[in-house]
């Protein structure tokens, strides 16, 4: 029996109705008075020099209103620094294009159709200047440069140490194995493409809807760039269609919409394509990981040595952190001696990498543990049981000067070994059907992009009884509205129906960093706590006044207000919201703000404490292999994770489907195809994401540690999910088949290649 | 050129005077208001945009208006009557089978239609039923679930 009423219970979406009638509105969903349709014109060459633009043509078009280029901006540029000197990208190009898809230029128009054609009329003259594509081509000598404060295209060289030094870990080591691991590029594919409309009235107002994950970054993104003071703007997300990364730095079309709403006078809609979606967005950044693993012949790790070269595409956008994070997720998860991690971030003329669910941990930990499992055969020691063996455990301190907290990581593993039979399945090797396993870290939260991790929450109790939470933090489809009236509506002893909820208005909700690092339900739960509970006090003191008791001694459960031990002296919630009204003149309200207490990162020394958790987990995949066609079908994935305190099982069991899903697609089929930087695959059609036809079976534990931090115990979760899969497909593919994988996604004509070997390896032994 | 057309949706009826270019997806956004139906994709493969014509899923991108002149179309606008969600909007709010909802008209309208012709769908047929209409948030599970459970609590109401 739980002794909670609300949180932990499997509660419906609170946006479910207005979802589920077409109601929600989402950007493109706006239609303002007056409204004109923008588009962006994008240059068709992957590096070129602009020389000239000419849009008299284009503005003279009947029914264009407004055309603007680089020059209509502030000419401030923004992107993450952290290792880069300078911010690198343009929202309009200024003087050079970068990449196949790189804005030049935009135009309002009364109609789509008028401003297409207005865009072919604008006349760019270009300087073709020779491009690379490839990383490792990109840093030799000669290469093309890309970006002049960037010699070799290195954007960043990243070189950390942690622990005791590898070299002098060598002669300890009972067995080294080192091996090379690749990733591609993975698209995002949210079915909601970016959108942004802008007004920009007549007293320099600005107001901006867009689909982004965070109005509160997107605002400061939007304020420089177009040079206006912050209280100028306002920044609004409605209902985002899915973002999973994607939608955390993407200016372009606001800031696009917004100078042509400033030209034209009239509001503006700019409307990304499924195409520019698949050409001119972000992706997840291609990794090329050199991986070396030092161990003990009883499976202790000592070391761990990764050389890292990360395709960053041609703007740094969040690539310092990406490639940061794929090196330090190497300490974090087993117990280890030392790390050593080097890597370069690479810039080529193709789109820029962006933020991914995953974010370089994901690439990291294909490499990680699928060499893990190399080492278990090599020892001759079972997969689960050599994780086991070197899994951190709870308030373990790390070789990165950080500590782990709550951690569920070894008891995951051993829930995973059960549930999916594991040594039974393991006992058919070779029989086209396996089993891998693999496990997980993943920071909650994180302090690396602001000196502080913050959300804050205001709640209002109005003279009826509902109550309006207003929170920076934003739904992306993750559920984040739901988990935080569930803990508002547990604090203050009411059904969750009673709640309404505000979110991310810059002008009208406090300060959220933004959805991402699945940092909401820890720290957005937290304002949201600390905010229900000065509420409740408040309201706690009005009616003890009345009841003449203690204020510390009212309860608030099932809807009624009382003193503890006698329920019969008290009042409904709602006759207690009117009391404070009718006889304080009270509005009762609760302010809530909330900083998990760690260290902003150092990444000159990579080390200190700054995620405020980490949450855990492991995954069984079970594959089939089909021999005839080499096509991989994911049958299963048994997984077990550490929430800390499941506030929504039901909601977490979505995430687990819908991340195990995407990852599914990258390690199986999806993969973006690039000729000469230009995308060959930008359409549903030539780059396939799961279909309902594709589903696998997932299986759900939930081991619940209950964080010491977190609210009710709980920490994000989502991001880590995605993680593991890769590895443990990758895994069950070498049991199934005797295939390492080293690339994926994984390719049918390697499968086949790899079978014929193994049947020709088989033949030899067995002449017949 | 532009061509008079006369459209039902959801029961009621419009006159209406539409470029001959422009998709039914186009109209009913941008001329009904009815926002419910989602571009996604605009050329055929996602299934956002998924209506009903005849109770027989249509792609609405892809779909041009004045091929529907005298038709009658449903959108997820007309799902629910009288102010009472139908049981497959219920189910999918139950379920959970709602992430961050986009995809939602276009998979509640294609259970909705297969339903209609298949009142007692087995799994298999349920992944091929809304195999058109993709979904990046959910991973299918609960959707699934969702088609599956509704129908059976032996909901005898009509399809």
């Amino acid at each position: 029996m739980s002794r909670y009423t609300t949180v932990g219970q499997r509660i419906s979406r609170v946006d479910g109705p207005a979802k589920v009638t077409g109601e929600a509105i989402y950007s493109a969903d706006i239609y303002l008075k007056g409204m004109l349709h923008g588009k962006i014109l994008r240059s068709p060459y992957p590096h070129a020099k602009i020389l000239n633009i000419d849009t008299s043509k284009a503005r003279r078009l009947t029914g264009v209103r407004a055309v603007v280029t680089g020059a209509d901006t502030a000419r401030v540029k923004y992107g993450q620094l952290k290792k880069a000197k300078v911010p690198d990208k343009a929202p309009l190009a200024l003087d050079r294009v970068r990449y196949v898809g790189d804005e030049i230029a935009a135009v309002a128009a009364d109609s789509i159709d008028i401003a297409e054609e207005a865009l072919e009329l604008i006349k760019v003259d270009y300087e073709i200047l020779p491009a690379v594509f490839d990383p490792f081509e990109a840093m030799e000598p000669g290469a093309p440069q890309i970006h002049e404060h960037a010699p070799n295209n290195i954007s960043g060289h990243f070189l950390h140490e942690w622990g005791q030094r590898v070299d002098e870990l060598l002669d300890a080591c009972d067995v080294i194995l080192e091996d090379s691991f690749r990733t591609y590029s993975q698209i995002h594919a949210y079915l909601e493409p970016n959108c942004s409309v802008a007004t920009w009235d007549q007293n320099g107002n600005v107001t901006v809807w867009a689909s982004t994950q965070g109005p509160y970054t997107h605002k400061q993104e939007l304020m420089t760039t177009l040079g206006i003071p912050e209280h100028k703007l306002r920044v609004i997300s409605p209902v985002v269609g899915g973002g999973f990364g994607g939608k955390r730095h993407i200016p372009e079309p606001s800031i696009a919409a917004a100078l042509l709403s400033k030209m034209s006078g009239r509001p503006v809609k700019i409307e990304y394509s499924r195409k520019e979606e698949f050409a001119a967005t972000r992706h997840r950044h291609p990794m090329n990981i050199q991986l070396k693993i030092g161990a003990r012949k009883d499976g202790q790790f000592l070391f761990f040595d990764a050389k890292n070269v990360v395709d960053n595409g041609a703007y740094n956008d969040s690539g310092p952190s990406v490639t940061y994070y794929a090196g330090h997720s190497l300490t974090t998860n087993y117990r280890v001696k030392g790390v050593r991690y080097d890597a370069d971030l690479v810039y080529t003329n193709t789109s820029a990498g962006g933020a991914y669910r995953g974010y370089g941990n994901l690439q990291m930990r294909f490499a990680l543990e699928s060499m893990v499992d190399m080492l278990a055969e090599k020892l001759n020691i079972d997969p689960p049981e050599i994780r086991l063996l070197n899994a951190v455990q709870e308030y373990e301190p790390l070789i990165c000067k950080g500590t782990v907290t709550s951690c569920g990581l070894s008891e995951c593993i051993r829930e995973v070994t059960k549930s999916s039979n594991w040594h039974e399945k393991r006992k058919h090797a070779g029989k086209l059907r396996g089993v891998g396993i693999s496990c997980y870290e993943y920071v909650v939260g994180v302090r690396w992009h602001y000196p502080h991790d913050s959300s804050s929450a205001n709640i209002k109790i109005n003279d009826d009884g509902s109550v309006d939470l207003f929170t920076g933090a934003l739904d992306i489809g993750q559920g984040s509205d739901t988990t935080l009236c569930q803990i508002a509506a547990e604090v203050l002893g009411i059904g969750i129906g009673k709640i309404k909820i505000f979110t991310a208005d810059t002008e009208l909700t406090p300060l959220d960093l933004g959805t991402y690092a699945s940092r909401l339900t820890f720290v957005a739960g937290n304002a949201v706590k600390i905010a229900a509970t000065e509420a409740r006090d408040r309201m706690a003191e009005v009616v003890a006044e009345e009841l003449e008791a203690n204020p510390e001694d009212i309860r608030f459960h099932s809807n009624q207000v009382y003193v503890a031990g006698a329920p019969e002296r008290g009042f409904s919630f709602s006759e207690a919201a009117k009391l404070a009204v009718n006889k304080k003149g009270l509005i009762v309200m609760g302010r809530g703000s909330y900083d998990p207490p760690y260290r902003i990162a150092d990444f000159e020394t990579g080390e200190g404490q700054f995620a405020s958790a980490y949450s855990f987990g492991a995954q069984v995949a079970e594959v089939e292999v089909d021999p005839e066609t080499g096509v991989v079908r994911l049958l299963k994935i048994f997984s077990a994770t550490d929430p800390g305190f499941a506030i929504n099982p039901l909601s977490l069991e979505g995430q687990a489907h819908g991340s195990v899903s995407h990852a599914q697609g990258m390690t199986l089929f999806e993969q973006p195809f690039l000729h000469e930087g230009r995308v060959l695959t930008p359409s549903f059609l030539d780059y396939h994401i799961p279909t309902s036809m594709e589903t696998p079976e997932v299986d759900c534990i939930f081991v619940e540690t209950i964080d010491p931090d977190g609210p009710f115990g709980a920490k994000g979760v989502s991001e880590g999910y995605q993680v593991p899969t890769a590895p443990a497909i990758a895994n069950a593919i070498y049991h199934a088949t005797g295939i390492r994988i080293r690339e994926i996604p994984v390719k049918r004509d390697e499968i086949l290649k790899g079978l014929e070997k193994r049947k020709q390896e088989r033949d030899s032994y067995c002449p017949s | 050129m532009r061509q008079e057309i006369r459209l039902t949706v959801n029961d009621q009826e419009y006159e209406l005077i539409v470029g001959v270019n422009r998709t039914l997806l186009d109209v009913l956004r941008d001329d009904l208001g009815l926002t419910g139906t989602k571009r996604g994709c605009d050329s055929g493969v996602c299934g956002s945009c998924t209506v009903l014509l005849d109770g027989k899923p249509i792609l609405s991108c892809m779909t041009l208006a004045c091929e529907m002149d005298g038709r009658k179309i449903q959108t997820i606008e007309g799902v629910a009557k009288g102010g009472e969600l139908h049981p497959v909007q219920k189910a999918f709010i139950e379920y959970g089978a709602i992430q961050c909802g986009f995809c939602t008209p276009g998979m509640v309208l294609s259970a909705l239609a297969l339903l209609g012709q298949n009142p007692s769908p087995t799994i298999e047929e349920i992944k091929k039923g809304i195999s058109g209409n993709l979904c990046r948030c959910t991973g299918y599970v609960k959707i699934i679930e969702a088609i599956q459970l509704l129908q059976k609590q032996g909901n005898q109401r009509e399809f």
